[in-house]
């Protein structure tokens, strides 16, 4: 049962063949058996999973409708706030922190009888693209635990690909949904920015950051998008409008008549052979499929990643200030004749990681005075390039694709000492970041050279989330159909693995 | 040897800039639903919003704009079709992001005046003060730092935070530099403070009890050799927590720089804090070295964009300016100059004019209000509008005397009573027995009985010798409790006794 998709297990439970008190213990005892070897989880949740399975269970013994996803178990990124349960966004600093409130993706979460499991295991403050900055260690990749698993939802990503969960909430500043997605062969999508509520979400970069939906299969990937998104009074930057219809458009997963853009930067040079030759063979099938394959010119691309490294530390300078030991996380040096300054010093000394500190300088430094314009303010004006090299490209095509990585999982280790070879990593995924339309990631089959698996990105314009589920979608059967059985089925089993 | 006030105004002309901070009086925080209600126990008016709780976010008050807009618009500004909130960043402990949401380059109003009049030796002199912009932020918490010999956070044994006003929206007024002002520089800075808080109370935006910080003015002061063209170094003075002192500070500040100067010393600048005690400002914080506050865009908040007509919409609501307002009033009720700045020290001009309103005299509503009442008020040291008795109740009582019912004598008892809290005019007329007795023939009664009681006095009378008559009437006043009407009987009186009664 474990390893079907989230509907089947809901149908499951609607027939009666399941119960979600027993599906939830299910992955609990997946999560008991495999986890010390992944690592995806900080905290279990076993009560809390049950209680809210048996109430599911309960309604629909009294013959309530329940939601399309009721009684299913997510597993939910740690950088969300949620009631009472310890939230840490993968940092010492907030060690211990329960929150008092819920965020508000995971109030919908609850009023949609999902049941969540816990919480997974993230880089530091979401920032890092393969989980090693986590102040509680790194994630393995399912597919070879010597490997990153990506990042910053290493965690979400692990769970799904080692099948502790079917559904995951991650969250997506440059990447860090759609690159763990591609490294461990799920499927994992970046809403619309503003589409998510943010509230709840603790920030890294306010004006890159979103939540998007986690799963195994594009139409689980929409239903859960369903649940999660539309707008919220709490959130300024959330955007009145109806939400898109991605279930419907992954229920149709058609692609005929599509124009579908080949972003001419986002290939080549730096790419891995077996991630080029799996995306052609995945652009071969989409044009098949009825699918019109154009190619694209995105110029000013090459400017993302250098703005991207001034914008998100920038606002992460600001963000981060908070965690000073006054009102919740860990407290450091608080001793007698300690001055309340030396305290927020030490604190934040010991609680912050590494990469973390890194970006606060950055950050700092981008931001000062006499700097502001030629680092904060130019990074802003290539972000307005981008955004109109995408509204160019989107009058010649529906929607935009290229590889979510250049390369396939790499170890863990091996690029911890060097940051600008961990940032180039991103390279494919920042530009949808930084223009505030979706992204998605699905798996295309696995690298020839590796056996690992490789992402194929779809991008498609603000508030056309829809489109990225048709073309998801329409690869997905095709790929299905080709492989006869989902990627997934590849992977090799983990030891002690029931 | 310390200067006098005349030594340095014959030297240098004074600089003045004046930043007031407004706490508008919105239901809610700036950025979130707390209550801004005063005084709460410590720390129960917050929530994740506003104690910067991780992954917490910040929408923007309608209201609070509402508000910006309305004290644009009543100090002639421009209200910008496009203003952005900024982010203010430093770590202060009772700040629970270590930023401030403020706006910074972007503000919601822009480019207005205000005129202020200020009595003089010379007659009444007008002066512009200039408004640069009017911005909206929110406010910190509070600290409270105890132990160590200052009351700062340096030294202290430790410190208590609350954060209910965290959050509350404040207002920023900044005006441009006035220059001009000469020696009447402190009551310029004065009358502006009290002409902007009037402004405030009209347009019913903020409480503006200075005693309670919803309004703080800092001054910003420099002197200049007379006919100098450069502007000297300033000095901003904060903590300055009533018009008075707003008077005090300027005039301090001006004394305290002439010194300096006059020693060949610099002026440094920096916040001074302003000592309600001796008048005299304390250092604070240095500003020689700019804090770097790396501003930028709050990117949780989407810019404020004011639609055109909702704009006009709230001009049309835009109540009396308060000067023209005095004005007006003055010369419709005939008021003397002197009497008029007696009923607004008072900060009685709202509950006069709604007495005369209700169809009182305003000459017999402004005696009630500015003598009886004010008596008592003062007595239970309080203000007129704390006590129990209303426009209403007033109008009432004028009436009464104004038709013979109650005398002028009777009147103050009830106004006693009402105040007393026995009830309206009426009722204590009924209950204290208060009517005037205008039964002519009880009257006559008293009289006759007053004359037999005292035959030589009323001799005199009949002699004409009419002084002699108070003590007759004295007697009848006596026997009737006060409650007849003396003129009444004085005439009957000297009717009776054969004398002329006018």
């Amino acid at each position: 049962m474990i390893t079907r998709a989230a509907h089947e297990m809901s149908a499951a439970m609607a027939s009666g063949e399941i119960s979600s008190v027993e599906l939830t213990q299910a992955h609990l005892d997946r999560i008991t058996s495999v986890d010390a070897q992944v690592h995806a989880f900080l905290y279990v949740d076993t009560e809390g999973a049950l209680a809210q399975a048996q109430s599911v269970d309960d309604a629909r013994a009294r013959g309530e409708s329940v939601g399309p996803l009721a009684g299913v178990p997510l597993a939910l990124k740690d950088v969300m706030a949620q009631q009472g349960i310890p939230t840490t966004a993968g940092s010492k600093i907030l060690e211990g922190w329960r929150p008092p409130y819920d965020a508000t993706v995971v109030s919908k979460l609850k009023a949609a009888g999902v049941v969540i499991l816990g919480k997974t295991n993230m880089d530091e403050f979401a920032m890092g693209s393969s989980t090693e900055n986590s102040a509680y260690g790194p994630t393995h990749n399912p597919w070879d635990l010597t490997r990153i698993p990506g990042g910053s939802g290493g965690g979400s990503s692990a769970s799904l690909a080692a099948f502790e969960a079917p559904l995951a909430i991650g969250t997506d500043t440059g990447g860090s949904i759609r690159q763990p997605a591609a490294v461990t062969g799920t499927v994992g999508v970046k809403p619309t920015y503003g589409g998510v509520s943010r509230y709840g979400l603790i920030a890294f970069s306010s004006s890159l950051d979103q939540a998007g939906p986690c799963a195994r299969t594009v139409l689980d990937t929409a239903l859960l998008h369903e649940v999660i998104a539309g707008h919220d009074v709490h959130d300024a930057t959330s955007i009145d409008a109806p939400v898109p219809q991605v279930v419907r458009a992954a229920r149709e997963g058609s692609v005929k008549g599509m124009k579908i853009g080949v972003v001419k930067e986002l290939n080549g040079d730096g790419y891995q052979a077996g991630v080029r030759s799996r995306f052609e063979e995945s652009l071969e099938l989409l044009a098949k499929a009825g699918a019109e394959i154009v190619e694209v010119s995105c110029p000013n691309f090459e400017y993302a990643l250098a703005a991207y490294y001034l914008i998100a530390p920038s606002e992460c300078s600001s963000n981060l200030a908070r965690f000073d030991a006054m009102r919740y996380g860990i407290r450091v040096g608080d001793e007698d004749g300690a001055s309340a300054e030396s305290v927020m010093n030490l604190t934040r000394e010991v609680g912050f990681g590494r990469e973390v500190k890194r970006r606060i300088i950055l950050g700092t430094y981008a931001l000062s005075s006499g700097y502001f314009d030629a680092y904060y303010g130019s990074a802003q004006k290539v972000r307005t390039l981008i955004m109109q090299d995408f509204n160019k490209a989107f009058t010649s095509a529906d929607v935009l694709v290229s590889p979510t990585c250049p390369t396939t999982a790499f170890k863990i280790g091996e690029k911890a000492n060097d940051p600008l070879a961990m940032y180039l990593n991103d390279i494919a995924t920042i530009p949808v970041n930084m223009a505030g339309i979706g992204g998605m990631s699905l798996p295309c089959g696995l690298a020839p050279e590796d056996g690992l698996p490789v992402g194929f990105q779809v991008m498609a314009p603000a508030m056309q989330d829809q489109r990225m589920y048709s073309v998801g979608a329409a690869l997905e059967a095709s790929l299905l159909s080709q492989w006869g059985a989902p990627l997934l089925s590849q992977i090799p089993a983990l030891v002690g693995a029931k | 040897m310390s200067l006098t006030y005349e030594d340095v105004i014959a030297k240098y002309e004074p600089v003045l800039g004046l930043e007031v901070h407004v706490e508008l009086n919105t239901n809610s925080k700036m950025f979130c639903g707390c209550s801004t209600i005063f005084g709460g126990e410590p720390n129960t008016q917050t929530c994740p919003v506003c104690l910067g709780m991780p992954g917490a976010l910040p929408v923007v008050n309608e209201k609070a704009i509402e508000s910006s807009i309305l004290i644009g618009l009543a100090l002639n500004c421009s209200i910008t079709p496009f203003s952005r909130f900024s982010r203010k960043n430093y770590f202060y402990p009772d700040m629970p992001k270590n930023f401030q949401i403020s706006q910074y380059d972007e503000p919601i109003c822009v480019n207005g005046y205000l005129d202020v009049e200020i009595d003089t030796d010379e007659g009444i002199k007008k002066f512009r003060v200039e408004i640069e912009r009017v911005h909206m932020e929110e406010d910190t918490g509070k600290s409270l730092h105890v132990g160590g010999a200052t009351g700062r956070i340096h030294g202290a044994d430790y410190s208590l935070l609350d954060y209910n006003r965290a959050g509350i929206p404040l207002v920023e007024i900044v005006t441009k530099i006035v220059p001009g002002t000469g020696k009447y520089a402190p009551e310029v800075a004065k009358a502006y403070v009290a002409e902007l808080r009037d402004i405030l109370r009209s347009l019913g935006v903020s409480d503006v009890r200075m005693e309670q910080g919803s309004l703080r003015c800092d001054a910003n002061v420099s002197l200049r050799l007379i006919g100098a063209e450069t502007l000297g170094t300033r000095s901003e003075t904060k903590n300055v927590n009533s018009l008075r002192s707003v008077e005090r500070a300027v005039r301090g500040e001006m004394i305290r720089h002439a010194e300096l100067l006059n020693k060949g010393e610099r002026v440094v600048q920096e916040t001074r804090h302003f000592q309600e005690e001796s008048g005299l400002t304390r250092s604070g914080r240095s500003k020689e070295q700019a804090e770097d506050y790396r501003y930028f865009p709050e990117p949780d908040l989407v810019p404020v964009a004011p639609d055109a007509a909702w704009i006009e919409t709230l001009r049309a609501t835009l109540p009396e300016q308060p000067t023209l307002r005095r004005k007006r009033l003055q010369s419709e009720w005939s008021v003397p100059d002197k009497e008029m700045a007696a009923m607004i020290n008072a900060d009685a001009l709202d509950i006069v004019e709604a007495t005369v309103n209700l169809g009182a005299d305003p000459t017999r509503a402004r005696g009630w209000w500015l003598g009886e009442i004010s008596r008592i008020a003062n007595e239970q040291g309080v203000t007129i509008s704390d006590l129990k008795i209303s426009p209403t109740d007033v109008a009432q009582i004028v009436a009464l005397v104004a038709q013979g019912d109650l005398t002028d004598k009777l009147a103050r008892q009830v106004v006693e009573g009402v105040i007393a809290g026995e009830g309206t005019p009426a009722s204590v007329i009924e209950s204290r027995g208060l009517k005037v007795v205008s039964d002519e023939s009880a009257l006559m009664a008293a009289i006759e009985r007053a004359i037999a009681a005292q035959p030589e006095t009323a001799e005199k009378i009949r002699n004409g010798h009419i002084p002699a008559a108070g003590a007759l009437i004295g007697a009848v006043m006596k026997e009737t409790k006060g409650q007849a009407d003396a003129a009444r009987v004085r005439e009957l009186l000297l009717t009776h006794l054969g004398q002329p009664s006018d």
